[in-house]
């Protein structure tokens, strides 16, 4: 799937990653314990999460993450979106919960890690 | 190829630069031809070490021995210590705040996902004065 598309399914707004449309993601990991996302054994997915902070973003460049959805209208604060771009890492934030836009996903073909 | 050492701090607490010194190492590791999962196996660990000094210490340093045999961290830190390390290595177990959990971590899987990815472990600790963890990932340099 397309970020594009993600960003499109989830309502979702892309701030962070330039030129990243095309990008294609298969699969996704929905989580709020970071500590899960850190035994996935897949890189380059989408993490979609309710934990916005700077650790999230860490967390993701350690384990390689291609792209962070942070859902329920939290905001990644300046300093999330400064490490994210040193990191090469999407963000996108979407108003939905993280059920909902995992479920629209899931729906338009986006496959679960385990 | 000579042993190549490097030494970062880590503070106590300061959940800001948690994984500073994860990721000064993961860069470094990324300008040598490792391959990339190894790299990764290594900067999961450091980074689960590093978190577990910032969440449960006073202050820590993070060093790493790179030989082109393998590449050995070593995170020691002034604090608590362990005072059961087989029981801190059980998944789930964990002593962490409030705070900490809030942050995404503490659910007690740090030292087994450790474990996980690295080929050696050793723990030592020392109650009211620190831990020191040891971890060994064997190499195999691109087309090896």
């Amino acid at each position: 799937m397309k970020i594009a598309d993600i960003v499109r399914i989830t309502d979702g707004k892309l701030i962070c990653g330039d030129d990243v449309g095309e990008k294609e993601i298969s699969h996704a990991f929905s989580s709020d314990l970071l500590s899960d996302v850190l035994t996935i054994n897949r890189v380059g997915i989408l993490l979609i999460t309710g934990v916005a902070n700077l650790q999230t973003i860490r967390t993701a460049e350690m384990a390689e993450v291609a792209c962070i959805l942070i859902s329920r209208n939290k905001k990644a604060s300046k300093e999330m979106i400064e490490l994210a771009k040193d990191n090469g890492l999407i963000i996108i934030e979407s108003p939905g919960s993280m059920f909902g836009n995992s479920g629209k996903l899931y729906q338009h073909g986006l496959q679960p890690l385990y | 190829m000579k042993e190549m050492t490097y030494e970062f701090p880590i503070e106590g607490g300061d959940f800001i630069k948690a994984g500073h010194a994860s990721s000064n190492v993961k860069k470094i590791l990324n300008q040598l031809s490792l391959d990339p999962a190894i790299i990764r196996r290594i900067a999961v660990a450091m980074y689960e070490a590093e978190v577990n000094v910032v969440a449960h210490a006073y202050r820590g340093t993070m060093k790493v021995f790179i030989s082109p045999a393998a590449i050995r961290v070593r995170v020691e830190d002034e604090g608590p210590g362990i005072p059961d390390i087989e029981k801190a290595m059980q998944e789930g177990y964990s002593t962490a705040s409030d705070k900490v959990r809030e942050m995404g971590f503490g659910a007690g899987m740090g030292l087994s996902n450790i474990k996980k990815n690295t080929d050696k472990l050793e723990i030592q600790s020392k109650i009211n004065q620190g831990t020191v963890i040891e971890m060994i990932t064997r190499i195999k340099s691109k087309g090896a």
